[in-house]
């Protein structure tokens, strides 16, 4: 086993992150595992967003310490991009390409073969009659498995997860649901933030509070 | 599993992907090149003589493919906003001159069929030709000039992505900064049909400064497009 593999794929040690001169995270400490499923709970503006995208190395580090996934959050930012997935309000599907070629292209990018584009497809359920279907003409949950199937042909090894059942009927919060639960079996960490506790409290393998951004255990919550 | 793709693939990539999107959506074909060849028309109509129309064609394609530049810019990043796709490969890693490379690529193609088909529209217009000795000079006038625009239109469509007012400030920051496109496109093109007296020979300088543009702007865009579209 090797060092990436024992260490954690998230660690922050009194982690701050400054958005607008305001401190979004102030001293936020974290560990997650891989494989593990974290659900970050708390109300509007506590820190869950931010959180995700400093994980995704998209905001700076402005204090404390920080790795994901063996690289540091102080300067390894581009390198910690190409390896985590971030899925937000928005799907980053491209509305006029089909479910096919949207897995396509975003596969390409990290040289996936067309075996594993079709796999992607298949394990989020979007092949056969949806695949050349274009995005635009797709409902809400069929629009989010197809950018769920573009992280796993993207190989995201850390799917970050903003408010993943939003705009979603209860079938399509199955569905995802699902998938989630395969893609931490199959090796994927999963962060997701979410106000929709019961739901994503079961989906979770822990449960964490964010407020006024810092971490708090959420004693009691974790589910087997 | 393969390699990381290099630059260029990633670029080729992103060209291949804008070009599969306007062949499913049909906006430029179904609306752009309309704009461009109304524009035409109502030049031709404004200035109701063949021979002011003789004189200013060059101009006039020119000006055309211009105001049509903004339209296909505003398009090739409106199809990135729409659910977040340029955010998206900002997340991915995704390399930015790779992005930039093939965005321009991709615009720059259809600007030149764009150009083709306004040529044609001059020709039959305007009663435009093309001596036989001025083909070379603009050939190599189209594909400079195209070069430029595309490098150009890319870049402040990168800036004003995601701004409030883009569809405004991208034509405040675009036109004058094409200016020189638009001038030394005109004086090649009038000087490969011998507009006003022109000879050959008068093109080839300005085709220097087409290409130097060309050049500037696409190196100079490939480089700053990732600090302008990160946060």
């Amino acid at each position: 086993m090797d060092t990436e593999s024992r260490s954690p794929v998230v660690r922050l040690d009194d982690a701050v992150a400054v958005l607008g001169g305001f401190p979004a995270l102030a001293g936020a400490s974290i560990e997650i595992d891989h494989g593990e499923i974290l659900l970050l709970r708390g109300p509007n503006g506590a820190g869950k967003t931010t959180l995700l995208r400093l994980c995704a190395g998209l905001v700076p580090l402005a204090r404390g310490a920080g790795e994901v996934l063996g690289h540091d959050l102080s300067t390894e930012r581009e390198s910690i991009r190409q390896r985590v997935g971030l899925l937000g309000h928005h799907n980053g599907l491209y509305l006029d390409l089909t479910v096919g070629e949207n897995v396509r292209f975003w596969g390409s990018t990290v040289g996936a073969d067309d075996r594993e584009i079709a796999g992607a497809i298949e394990r989020m359920g979007v092949g056969d009659r949806l695949v050349d279907v274009t995005v635009r003409r797709l409902s809400a949950g069929q629009r989010r498995r197809t950018a769920l199937a573009c992280l796993v042909a993207r190989r995201a090894e850390l799917w970050l997860l903003d408010e993943p059942h939003a705009g979603l009927d209860a079938t399509a919060r199955d569905d995802i649901d699902a998938i989630l639960r395969a893609a931490a079996r199959a090796g994927a960490t999963v962060v997701v933030a979410s106000h929709e506790l019961e739901r994503a409290g079961a989906l979770a393998t822990r449960t964490v509070d964010v407020v006024a951004g810092q971490i708090n255990p959420a004693a009691g919550e974790a589910t087997p | 599993m393969n390699s990381a793709p290099t630059t260029w693939r990633i670029a080729r990539l992103v060209a291949a992907k804008d070009l599969r999107v306007e062949w499913h959506s049909r906006i430029a074909t179904n609306q752009v090149l309309p704009f461009a060849a109304v524009t035409m028309v109502i030049f031709a109509f404004a200035l109701d003589s063949d021979a002011v129309l003789q004189r200013v064609a060059p101009g006039l394609v020119w000006l055309a493919t211009l105001f049509s530049v903004l339209v296909l810019v505003q398009r090739a990043f409106a199809v990135e906003a729409e659910d977040g796709a340029l955010e998206a490969t900002r997340v991915a890693g995704v390399d930015p001159r790779a992005i930039y490379l093939g965005k321009a690529l991709a615009l720059g193609l259809q600007l030149f069929v764009l150009e083709i088909v306004l040529l044609v529209a001059a020709v039959v217009l305007y009663a435009q030709s093309v001596p036989l000795e001025g083909a070379l000079l603009l050939t190599a006038t189209l594909i400079s000039a195209t070069c430029g625009l595309a490098a150009v239109g890319i870049l402040y469509g990168g800036l004003t992505a995601g701004q409030s007012g883009r569809e405004t400030l991208l034509p405040l920051l675009t036109l004058p900064a094409v200016a020189p496109v638009l001038i030394g496109a005109t004086r090649a093109t009038e000087a490969a049909r011998g507009t006003a007296g022109a000879v050959v020979s008068d093109g080839w300088p300005w085709l220097g400064l087409l290409a130097v543009f060309a050049v500037a702007f696409g190196v100079g865009g490939a480089l700053a497009f990732g600090p302008l579209i990160d946060e």
